[in-house]
């Protein structure tokens, strides 16, 4: 699997408020055998890394893969408060341990025994925290080989702390506004959201049950820099305006009905072109996290070249034709296509400086002060790389 | 007379005062936040209040809602000073219709909200006074609104003495018992359980909750002290049926668009009779004249409204259905609704807004009327609406054989109006179904084909009208 297959689904003409644009996806058929319904996490999560390093997140909600294929079950809704527990300290604040962030959840009745001999139907997986998982863990482990350039620290740990920024759904500008009064649209199963016309982010899920269900979950997603930066200070965004030409050949209503038509068409095009080519044509390096019957739960990567200025991260679960059923894209700032473009290349080249930098055309001490720039200075041993440098000038 | 192109203006800037105080209520739309409403209509007020303050007060005798009335009230009475001798005569006089058809509560509030602002002059007194002796039963009043009239009575130096009600309500535990009945229950149901079912409900509310009596007890016994609409209210609780006889229209349509599908199926007869009826009480004189009648209704997602006016765009529309059905011609009246329901009774706020292509197929039938319900926001294509009515009025209808009117009942912030669908369909504002025959009047002016003259002259009978319903 190398590209996203968006088969069944089909574009709506888009809803515009100020800087975001709407772009609503519909399906014919729902997928059959696969139900989302919302998870909400209280207190924070905390995943075990290693003996005595934790990896801890806050996370507004989770979703629940169902493909037990009980359609007569409807999608759990509702943001639970628990009273209180703001105002306590923070220590005293509830933790919960996410082991894993695909994780089976086991149905009422289901035995330990029977859950490991496959009779979950059900699996609970955070929202884009795989995607951004399978980003971070890019190489996490650090250089394979020791090579002496690299630190202690970066031999041992690896990129450590690993750590990205995001925005949450309700600071980018405008965007909690049109999710409230988007419309959506029967049969609707997803959404392209556009901030000043770039693609920020998609979702797709299977049934438009869930899509009503899911729909407010958006505010609460992450979003990246870029988005946030082109929602602030990007320029309202052109809409759609019919325009009928006033002319004497327009007689009766049927004639005005054809002209209407026309413009209609006309719309419908004009978004058309806003489908996201570049997340369908690009090709992705897929990682199968977890499969369940006929569905399989991806997270993605984009192939971090250069040059290419719109790179989505994300995870999608398909059907047993490889068909889109479930989807979320995150989109990469220019400094986080950089960072996994550097990253990528060193894994290619064993960590080698030397031949990364010719790799990368560059010479040893441009690779080092670029390394330094994608903040990962405190991986490099300064005496080391210091000492190589005069070697070579020195030549 | 010639008409000076002040005068246009100044119809314009009432029509769209007018429409603001039928339809803000100063909370949240679908599109716009409390604060904008308020915001923009505060500007409005004191826009229309400098400018042109006979017809500020004038608005008092037409079809604005409540919240507007009262602010009108307050601002006029703050400002008492702008006014001439004349003017005030007229003012008060309009005043004191319209404290009297207000709720009480709302009055309450505009005396409060008079204290606040330390208005106290002869006249303010004079107005709290008189109001206060036309209210049927000052103990009602005294044990249901206990601090609001407490605060009236100090603030208008109301002489409560030595009587029973001034014991009451400034000196508690003086008298072992009151001749009064609510008074005395009042007293009574503090240790009491039986007193309390003398009360009216919301004072009873707080008893039963004290004696820890059973919610369904408890609303069953009270059953004859509520008023209608607290009946309405708690009838689902309870588990009783409403009597839908006696509820205006559009009150009847938030009911029925309240209830869940499956309950609108199984009661299908018994609402529709209801609506009906209730339409055919609305048109009144006017039923079955206006000729073939086309409507065209959005049951888009926006008509949802907010959390707090939920539904409401959506009712009105619906109102305006069985309204227009009773106006229309027997028999030749057809309904589109946006998102191509069928049967009005099942109707959602679901979808998006295709008004283009339902104004084309109620034009079709080339009917006498066409009145579009929207809240004019158009987008499946976006303005694909105003195009298809231009095109219409210039190409093939210049004659004017159907007359278009859009009636809103939303508000828009930006614009400090409701929001129009092209510049050649008169537009109105609505809060309640059953205005609409009115309200069609008001938007011939806003068609410019009647000028200043008439406008005046039509506020000045409306105001005579009103002044005579009252005395």
């Amino acid at each position: 699997m190398n590209r996203l297959d968006m088969t069944g689904l089909r574009t709506m003409p888009a809803q515009v408020w100020g800087g975001i644009r709407l772009v609503p996806l519909v399906r014919e058929e729902p997928v059959a055998g696969l139900r989302l319904h919302r998870r909400v996490h209280e207190g924070y999560g905390r995943v075990q890394v290693a003996p005595r390093t934790e990896y801890c997140s806050y996370i507004p909600h989770g979703f629940v893969a169902d493909w037990s294929g009980e359609d007569g079950e409807r999608a759990a809704y509702g943001t639970q408060l628990d009273g209180p527990a703001g105002t306590r300290v923070p220590d005293c604040i509830p933790v919960r341990r996410h082991h894993r962030m695909a994780k089976r959840v086991r149905s009422k009745g289901v035995t330990e025994k029977r859950l490991l001999r496959g009779g979950a139907t059900k699996c609970r997986f955070l929202p884009l925290h795989l995607a951004l998982e399978g980003y971070l863990a890019l190489h996490f482990r650090g250089p394979s080989i020791v090579w002496d350039e690299w630190s202690q620290q970066a031999v041992r740990q690896g990129l450590s702390p690993r750590s990205e920024a995001a925005y949450g759904g309700w600071a980018v500008s405008g965007l909690a506004e049109v999710l409230r009064i988007f419309e959506i649209h029967p049969g609707q199963c997803g959404v392209l959201v556009y901030a000043s016309d770039a693609l920020a982010a998609a979702f797709v899920v299977p049934h438009p049950d869930d899509y009503r269900t899911l729909h407010p979950t958006l505010i609460e997603d992450m979003y990246g820099e870029l988005v946030y930066q082109y929602a602030h200070f990007g320029m309202p965004v052109a809409d759609f305006a019919a325009h009928i030409r006033d002319s004497p050949l327009l007689r009766t209503v049927a004639d005005l009905r054809t002209a209407a038509r026309a413009q209609e068409r006309l719309w419908a095009e004009n978004h058309g072109t806003f489908m996201a080519d570049r997340l369908l044509d690009s090709s992705y390096a897929f990682q199968r996290v977890h499969r369940m019957d006929a569905f399989t739960l991806w997270r993605f990567l984009p192939s971090f070249r250069r040059g290419l200025p719109e790179q989505h991260i994300g995870e999608v679960i398909t059907d047993h034709k490889g068909c889109v059923a479930y989807l979320k894209t995150f989109r990469l700032s220019a400094a986080q296509i950089r960072r996994g473009h550097l990253l990528g290349t060193l894994h290619d080249n064993d960590w080698h400086l030397e031949r990364t930098a010719a790799a990368l055309g560059s010479s040893h001490d441009a690779l080092v002060a670029r390394i330094r720039d994608a903040g990962l200075g405190s991986l490099l041993d300064a005496h080391e790389v210091a000492r190589r440098s005069r070697l070579a000038r020195r030549r | 007379m010639a008409e000076t192109f002040a005068d246009l203006i100044a119809a314009e800037d009432v029509l769209l005062f007018v429409n603001a105080a039928v339809t803000s209520t100063g909370q949240r739309e679908f599109r716009s936040q409390a604060d904008e409403q308020r915001l923009s209509l505060s500007f409005l007020h004191e826009y229309v209040r400098v400018n042109y303050r006979s017809v500020y007060a004038a608005a008092l005798a037409l079809d604005i809602n409540d919240h507007n009335a009262a602010l009108i009230v307050e601002r006029l009475l703050r400002t008492a000073g702008e006014a001439s001798a004349g003017e005030k005569r007229t003012e008060g006089a309009l005043i004191a219709a319209r404290l009297t058809a207000l709720p009480p509560q709302r009055v309450y509030r505009i005396f409060r909200a008079l204290r606040a602002a330390k208005v106290n002059n002869r006249r303010t007194r004079a107005i709290m006074r008189d109001w206060l002796a036309a209210r049927p039963d000052a103990g009602h009043d005294a044990v249901k609104y206990r601090s609001g009239l407490t605060t009236l009575a100090r603030h208008a130096h109301l002489r409560l003495g030595e009587d029973e009600l001034g014991d009451f309500l400034f000196r508690p535990g003086k008298r072992a018992r009151y001749e009064h009945a609510f008074l005395d229950a009042y007293r009574r149901a503090h240790f009491e359980q039986a007193a309390i079912y003398e009360l009216p409900y919301t004072v009873a509310e707080g008893f039963a909750a004290k004696h820890g009596v059973a919610r369904a007890q408890f609303l069953e016994r009270i059953a004859p002290r509520m008023t209608r609409l607290e009946r309405l209210r708690t009838q689902r609780s309870a588990g009783t049926s409403a009597e839908l006889g006696f509820m205006p229209l559009t009150r009847l349509a938030l009911y029925v668009l309240a209830l869940p599908i499956d309950e609108r199926v199984a009661r299908r007869a018994e609402l529709t009779g209801a609506l009906r009826s209730a339409a055919r009480r609305s048109a009144g004189p006017y039923a079955g004249t206006w000729g073939r009648v086309a409507a065209v209704l959005d049951d888009s997602y926006s008509a949802s409204g907010s959390s707090v006016k939920r539904r409401r765009p959506l009712a009105v529309a619906l109102g305006c259905h069985f309204l227009l059905e009773a106006l229309a011609e027997p028999g030749s009246y057809r309904a589109h609704w946006t998102s191509g329901a069928r049967d009005p009774l099942l109707v959602r706020p679901i979808g998006p807004t295709p008004l283009g292509s339902r104004i084309l197929d109620a034009l079709e039938d080339a009917p006498q009327r066409l009145v579009i319900v929207s809240d004019g926001w158009d987008n499946a294509p976006p303005g694909l609406a105003g195009e298809v009515l231009r095109v219409w009025r210039t190409r093939l209808d210049p004659e004017r054989r159907t007359s278009v009117v859009h009636v809103n009942p939303v508000y828009d912030a930006d614009v400090f109006d409701v929001r129009r669908l092209a510049p050649s369909v008169p537009t109105t504002g609505i809060r309640d179904a059953e205005d609409l025959a009115a309200l069609v009047e008001i938007a011939q002016f806003a068609e410019g084909r009647t000028g200043a003259a008439e406008l005046q002259a039509y506020l000045d009978e409306r105001t005579d009208r009103f002044l005579e319903g009252a005395s």
